[in-house]
Order: structure tokens, then sequence, then C-alpha cells
């Protein structure tokens, strides 16, 4: 990097050192971007699936192909060291005393600067313009998608297990997370107990689930296929098991799963609490607790009696 | 207790009093380990006790059947048992009875190895005490890895169960993560901080003796969260889920802050002593990059670590009388908890970095028998990582929903970062340019720690990205990145120290043949371990978990099995360790490697007081090549007029 093409001047046998790794480098390293970006770029995690899922893997591909020179570089430079400057047997004298040099110092601060500041321009860029890039952004979010057909699916997150509720579909609660393709999404993220994280691994959106807090998380799928679902943050004895299944499928059989499952859910929905951006899961309404207390239905935030499993 | 036993301590500071003679009494009836055991184990019998009276309407916490007002206030009566057992309070009682200080362990002359196992005040007993413990705490870390890697063979098929689980996870996690923010700082930040600055002491030898004996401690009750089934959390802590956890819960908090009070107490005391207590001539710009480093660092525990201490017993309040701290439903905040612990924890971070920097920029201009390259900007570097690094905590949250807005300052912040740490590898590189290198063992583990930390810090740059970051955070991706700057960077740095000092600490060569064959095991089988972590973290594997897609398997056993070896290969660190220390002996030279650090200018060991005169430092310690440089220190008989040389333009910092 710097340290090589501004090597010390000095007699012509130091130049060709710095002539050496320079070119080595150079040619390593324009191979070694070529087939980080185009060669292994396009099968980068988290693939395409979605907006923000391809969002990050060109980022993922932009971060390795700047990376790619300035490890070689170290490396290089590293090899090259030990491979030639070592002290030869028998040869305990010391080596040049060299204290420092300007012009290297400033070059380096300058590359490694204009580097740090380009990579923040560009990261800022792929966060707004993919509206949050599928990250959580709390209550309030900054960054929308460019639509107004967006769909509202809120995740509720419980130990040990998330269920989702659609508001645009009578507010009814699943278990399975299902998405129409090249829909806007709005995830509504929120917990019951306590932090837990809702990681669509495919779909590339990660927002923490937090009890009594509204986190919103935006993406489009862009495939159909099915993903993963997993909690990402401890979340106590069983988050190890805490993941599910998901579904993207066409926009038509979206719409035909959403209506029969609202139908057959009806009655449990009418014993949900009703739909709200966070809950108290203290508070069940009344009809909810009879179905809960003769085994019928799960839902509403009682997955799990409190006391059993016992928390380690 | 054993209070009234005769004391143990050393001379007074200013040493104007007289000498009262040494106790007669026999080892075992003067306080040290085994008194304090005793102490300790009346101390928390009599906290439960008081916890149970005082607790008694708060029996139902949460869902434990203990009640943890018992179980702190043991805790914390456990602490004070042993430090009266210890017979720290001793002098400060004889001064209140307006009683002399006691003379009897003069520790200059005691030379026996008794004073290994008691509160002593010399700094070199201290660093020794340090290097002991702390590798106790490695290796028993590493024990509680082996048992995460057995679990994670299988997807499916459990070796522990799921609580068993968390809890080894959480010991091992908070155990390495104690250990590491002493383990450079404690063993050779204490026992070279005066040495390499030309001093015959720290500056408070009782706050020193007290930082490390409050270590033995917290081990103990960290590992005591184990009867209880150990706390679900990880090192974190994350409310609210420590609220919702059973009495292992209160270890983790007892025995966290305690270390945070021994990292405040090492900071201040180096603080102090560097500014105060330099030798003549030893200017702030002939300082070791080692000093800088622990400089900085104290800096940094001395302001973060409180806010810590601070999180942790308001997560103690919670859990005991039952505030609301951190509970949403009740007008706290689990954000809250997040805050505190990440603006203690990115620092800490940087406490681990900082300590690794400063011991291979020593290693290395020994063995490329070169001066240290760009010796100001390496020090501006750790100097702008310390002061960067209160900025940047919350790349932590990034998905968690605060300040979403704020998201590009710190992914700027974050990324800033990279530019004080690359001045570290330029004064490496500018180091190696057209060096001699030779290849002894510490000098290996330094270049093992450049090529660690290569890897660990430029994927910290594909974390700070927000949106590379959705993708990572919380996976093994960040498993593997802190395990290769933390492992990687301090623990390889860690062992170049040992391999480099210990022969200065205890007149004893270590083995190398084994050395070298200890470097190359644990570099590869580092390396094998780890690198595959970055692979699982992108194909979407959490971390914490003892499940996981069954396609991860192949690479999960690999990481595994590298893991046991890599286990292994401490077993023949400590092999060297143990037969070069205790039945090889080959006794080390003055001065091994023709080093010009001031510490290397005495025999080995030291003599007790460290130089027979205060040394007057002539030049910086990293001239070598260099024709007709002075001495690094000359005693008090030095030439006419070098003395005044060295005085002249040092000013007021003389």
């Amino acid at each position: 990097m710097a340290e090589e093409s501004a090597s010390p001047s000095g007699p012509p046998a130091e130049r060709r050192d710095g002539l050496r790794l320079a070119i080595v480098w150079v040619v390593a390293s324009v191979i070694g971007c070529v087939l980080v970006y185009f060669v292994w770029g396009p099968h980068l995690p988290p693939g395409a699936m979605s907006s923000s899922a391809s969002g990050q893997q060109q980022d993922l591909a932009v971060l390795g192909t700047i990376a790619t020179p300035v490890v070689l570089g170290v490396l290089i430079y590293f090899g090259y060291a030990v491979t030639f400057w070592r002290a030869k047997e028998g040869d305990d004298t010391d080596g040049p005393p060299i204290h420092g040099n300007t012009r290297v110092q400033l070059s380096w601060i300058v590359v490694t600067s204009t580097i740090v500041l380009a990579l923040a321009v560009y990261g800022t860029y792929e966060l707004i313009a993919p509206a949050g890039a599928g990250g959580g952004e709390g209550p309030q979010p900054i960054w929308k998608p460019n639509t107004s057909n967006i769909l509202q699916v809120q995740v509720i997150a419980q130990q040990w297990a998330f269920t989702y509720r659609y508001p645009q579909y009578g507010g009814m609660e699943t278990t399975q997370l299902v998405l129409p393709v090249n829909e806007a999404v709005q995830f509504n993220v929120t917990s019951l107990d306590v932090i837990h994280d809702f990681w669509a691994y495919q779909l590339g959106v990660k927002a923490d689930a937090n009890p009594g807090v509204n986190n919103v998380a935006y993406t489009t799928p862009q495939h159909t296929g099915s993903f993963t679902v997993r909690c990402d943050e401890l979340c106590g004895l069983w988050h190890g098991a805490m993941y599910d299944y998901g579904q993207v499928m066409s926009v038509s059989g979206f719409q035909a799963w959403a209506q029969q499952t609202e139908t057959q859910l009806a009655k449990i929905t009418a014993a949900l609490p009703a739909y709200a951006l966070t809950y108290d899961p203290t508070v069940v309404p009344t009809l909810g607790k009879v179905l809960v207390q003769l085994g019928l239905t799960g839902a509403g935030g009682g997955f799990y009696n409190p006391n059993d499993p016992e928390q380690p | 207790m054993a209070i009234e036993i005769q004391p143990e301590s050393a001379q007074a500071p200013g040493g104007g009093e007289p000498r009262a003679p040494r106790s007669a009494r026999p080892w075992w009836l003067r306080p040290a380990w085994h008194t304090a055991l005793i102490g300790a184990v009346i101390g928390y019998l009599f906290g439960h006790l008081l916890g149970n009276f005082l607790g008694a309407g708060y029996q139902q916490v949460t869902h434990s059947n203990d009640n943890d007002m018992a179980i702190v206030l043991g805790y914390l009566f456990l602490i004070l048992g042993w430090l009266i057992g210890l017979g720290v309070f001793n002098d400060l009682g004889r001064q209140m009875l307006g009683r002399p200080i006691s003379h009897s362990g003069d520790e200059a002359d005691d030379t026996s190895l008794a004073r290994y196992f008691r509160y002593t005040l010399d700094h070199k007993v201290v660093g020794i005490q340090y290097l002991v413990g702390m590798i106790t705490y490695f290796l028993t870390g590493g024990l509680f890895a082996m048992a995460i890697r057995t679990e994670l063979l299988s997807p499916t098929y459990h070796v522990l169960s799921a609580s068993q689980y968390l809890m080894v996870v959480g010991e091992h996690s908070t155990m390495m993560m104690m250990m590491m923010s002493s383990v450079v700082l404690g063993p050779f930040g204490q026992y070279f901080a005066p040495i390499m600055i030309g001093s015959k002491r720290m500056a408070f030898p009782r706050i020193e003796a007290l930082g490390f004996w409050l270590t033995p401690a917290a081990y103990v009750i960290l590992l005591s969260g184990v009867l209880f089934g150990g706390f679900p959390t990880g090192w974190t802590g994350y409310e609210p889920l420590s609220d919702q956890a059973t009495s292992g819960m209160d270890a983790y908090a007892v025995a966290f802050s305690l270390m945070g009070i021994s990292m405040i107490l090492a900071g201040f005391n180096i603080i102090v002593t560097y500014i105060n207590y330099r030798a003549p001539g030893m200017r702030w710009s002939r300082l070791p990059m080692f000093v800088w480093s622990m400089f900085t660092v104290s800096f940094l525990q001395v302001l973060a670590v409180p806010v810590l201490v601070a999180g942790l017993y308001l997560m103690v309040m919670d859990r005991t009388w039952q505030t609301a701290n951190y509970v949403n439903s009740l007008g706290g905040s689990s954000y809250l908890y997040e805050n505190l612990f990440w603006f203690f924890g990115h620092p800490e971070v940087y406490i681990l970095a900082l300590p690794g920097f400063g011991v291979v920029s020593e290693i290395l201009p020994v063995f490329c028998r070169k001066p240290l390259f760009a010796y100001k900007v390496g020090a501006a570097g750790m100097f702008g990582v310390a002061l960067l690094s209160w900025f940047v905590w919350q790349h932590h949250l990034f998905d968690s929903g605060i300040n979403p807005d704020m998201r590009p300052l710190y992914m700027l912040t974050t990324e800033l970062i990279s530019i004080p740490t690359g001045f570290i590898y330029l004064v490496a590189l500018g180091t190696f340019w057209k060096a001699k290198v030779i290849f002894s063992v510490p000098m290996l583990f330094a270049l093992g720690m450049y090529f660690n930390f290569l890897i660990g810090g430029i994927t910290g740059v594909f974390l700070s990205d927000v949106p590379a970051d959705v993708t990572e955070h919380g996976s093994f991706f960040v498993m593997g990145h802190f395990h290769y700057t933390i492992m990687g960077g301090l623990i390889f740095a860690f062992f170049g120290g040992i391999y480099y000092w210990v022969p200065k600490m205890l007149g004893i060569e270590l083995n190398e043949r084994l050395g070298k064959i200890h470097f190359w095991t644990m570099f590869i089988f580092f390396n094998s371990t780890f690198l595959p972590m970055f692979a699982l973290g992108l194909a979407g594997m959490p971390r914490r978990v003892f499940e996981y897609a069954t396609n991860l398997q192949p690479l999960n056993d690999w990481a595994s099995v590298s893991a046991f070896l890599l286990g292994g290969s401490m077993l023949i660190f400590l092999y060297n360790f143990i037969w070069s220390t205790l039945f090889w002996r080959v006794k080390a030279a003055a001065n091994p490697w023709e080093a010009r650090g001031l510490e290397w200018q005495v025999s080995s060991p030291p003599p007790p007081e460290n130089f027979k005169f205060i040394p007057v430092v002539l030049s910086g310690s990293y001239d070598y090549g260099v024709k007709d440089a002075p001495p690094v220190m000359a005693d008090l008989n030095p030439p006419v007029g070098v003395v005044a040389a060295a005085y002249a333009g040092a000013g007021l910092e003389a």
C-alpha cells in the first residue's frame, strides 16, 4: 500500500525491494479483487431473495473487494520481510537505524483515511437507499419504501416462539410467516417478555424484539421460496430452538392463503387482544382466558406457562 | 476471623519508621490465603443470614425459590471476610489505634515462597501472583469453551441440557472477559510498570495488592454461579432476561463488578505511577510503547468501568429489593441497560486490544534489531483508539431500534477507529523494513498477533457497516471477529510477553523448542478453529445456540476438533511453563535478548528494589543500530555532564 509505493529512496539495492513488493502486490490485488467481486460476490450471503438481502450482498461484495488489497498488502509485506530480511547465521549486528519517514507516514495516514471515509459514505448510501437495509429502525422509521402499498405484519416474540399478526386480515395471528412476492412488507417487531431478535436470514431482515417497544423493519421479497426465521438474541433456556420457517408466495397464492386462514382463525382472533403495536401480556381478554384455560388456544401470550419450564 | 493474628505488611511509604523485627510466628498463623478462606466462609454465612432476615418480604423474586437478597449480601460479606482474613485492614486498624504500622513483612529482604500467598506489597510479587492467577482464569475459561464445542459437534444430539449449555456459555464468556481485561495489565503491567520507568515501586502498593486479591474472590464467586445452575444471559447480562434468571445471575453481577473494581484500582495506580514516578531523564518522548499502552488502557479502565459497576448495581437492585430500573412495563427501560453496558463494553474492547499492541511493539524492535518506526505515530495511535472508543458503543445496537437516525454517525466513528489502529500496523511494517529479523519465540507470537489482528480488524470494518451488519449482527461472524481480536490479538501478545519477560521475572529460561511447538500448534489450530466461524455466521448461525441447521455440521465439527487441538496446545505451554520453572531451571542471563529496555539492564530476576540507585535515563530504549547511542541508563556516578545533559530539555517533566 502506501508503504510499498512510497518506499524510502536509497541505494539501488533498497529500491529493488520496494519495486518487487509493489509489483507482487498490484498483480495479486488485481486478481484478488476480480475474484472477490465477480466470482465470489454473486454467491455471498444472504442471497438475493429480497431487496434488503441483495443490498447486503452487494455491500459485502464491495467491502470484500476493498479489503482484499489491504489484507494482501500487509500479508505480502510480512511474507517478504520474514523471507528476505531475516538475520543471517552469526550476524549479530543491528539493522539500519530508521526512526521514521515523514513521506511514508503521511501517505499512510492519507490513504487509510480516504478509504475509511469512502467506506462510511458508501455504507450510509446503502443504508438509506433501500429503506433502512432491513434493520430494525425503532418505532418511528425515517427511511421507508417508496410506495403506499405496504403489507403490515406484526412479529410477536415470546419465550420461545414467534407468532405473526396480519392487521390487514382481521388481525389474525398465525404461527407461520407467509409473504407475497414483490410487495413491500413492514415488520412491526415486538416482544411479550424479554429481548429477542427477529432474524429472517434469507430476507436480510434483522430487528430486536423489545418488550413494550415497536421496532419497524422493511423489505420487499423478490423471489418465492421458503426462508428461515431465527431468534438472534439470547433469550433464555430454549433460545437455541427458537426458529421456524417462512414462505414467500405468489401474490395470488398469498391472497388465497390469507383469506382462507382468516376465516379459519376467526373464532380465535375474536379471543385475542385487539391488535396494537405493543402488548402487556398480563392483560388478556376474558374470552381469551377461558379458551386458554380450556386448552383450545395458546395464542395471545400463553404459549408457555411462565413457570414451566423453569428458567435456569 | 483472623484479625487478631500478628499482621503482615510492608514498609510504610517513605520508610522513615523504625522497623520492628519480623514476626516470629509460623506461616500458618499469619494472615494468608488460608485465613482469607476462613474469613470468606464466615462472611458468606453471616451475609446470607442477614439477607434472609432483611429480605424476608422479598422471597418470591421472579422464578427463584432463593432469596436473592441473601445471596447478594452473602457474596458481599464473603468479599469483606476474605479481605479481613488476608489482613488487608490490619495496618489501617493499627493506625486508627495510634500504634506504629507493622513492618514484620519487610518485603525487600523477604524472599520466602510464602509471600506469594500473602497480602504482599512488592509489585514484583503482585505481578507473579497475577501471572499465575490469570493463567488459572484462562485455563478454566478454556475448559468451558471445550464443553461448548463438544455440544456443538452435533446439531441435534445434546451432550448438555439446554440450561447446562447456557450455564457453560455464560461462565466461559464472563470468565474470559474478566480475565482478558487484566491479563496483560495484571502480570506485566504491575511487574514492569515501575521498572520500565526507572522506579523502585508503584505509587500505591496497598491498592495494587488489593487489586490482585480481589481477583481470586471474583473467580470463586463467578464459579459459584454453577451451584445455582449458572446464568442464562452470556457475558452481556441483557435485561429483562437477567431479572427473570435465578440466583446464578447474582454471582455474575457481584463477580463482574468485583473484577471491575479491581480494574479501576489497577488503572488508577498505574496512571499515578507513570505521572509521578518516572526516573530522571525518562521523558514522555522516551517512554516505551508498552508504557504508553498501559497508560492509555488505565485511563479507559478508570473512566469506563464505573459505568459497568453502576449498571450491575441497578440490576442487583432490580433483583433484590425489586426496583424496576430495567422493566419496561413499570417505567424502566431495557434500553437503559443496553446503553450502560455497551458504554462500558466498547471501551472495554479496547482495554483488551491496546495492551496487546503495547507488548508486540515492545518485542518488535528487539528482534528486528532496528529502532521502532514512527514512534510518535504509534503512541498517537494508542491515544486515538482510546479516545474514539468512547463514541462507538451504539454499533452494538444497530438493529435494536435505538436512535436509527444516528446509525450513520456510529458507522463513521467505528470506521474511523481503523485509522489509529492502522498506525500500529504502520509502526510494524516500517520496523520490518530491511530489518534483521530473529525468529525467537516472542517474535513468532508477535508476528502471529499481527496476522490474527489483521483478520480481526478487517472483519470489524465489515461489522461496522450497517447493511452488512444486518446479516452479521449476533451471528457466528461476530464470534469469529472478537475471538480473532481478543484471543488472536491479546492472548498471542500475552504469550509473546510470557516468553519474552518470564526469563526476567523468574530468572529462568523457558524451553525454546517447546515454545516453538506451542506457537505453531496454537497458531494453526487457532486459525482453523475461528476462521470457519466467519463462514458459519454468514451462513446464518446465530450465537449461543445449541441447535443449528444440519448442513452446517461439517464446518462446526471442523471447528470443534480444531478447538480441542487448540486446547491441547495449551497443555504444551503448561508443560513447558511448569517443567522449565520447577524442574529444569536453566538460569536466564540478565539480558538474553540484548534488548535496550530499562528492565533488561538489571539482573534476572531484578534485585529487591529494582535498582541500586535511582537510574538516570540517557536515551530512548529503541535506538538499535544507532551509532554512538548513549547507554539507556546510568547510575548516580556517570561521567561529568551526562546527567546534566539528561536533565536538559526534560524541563519540568524530569
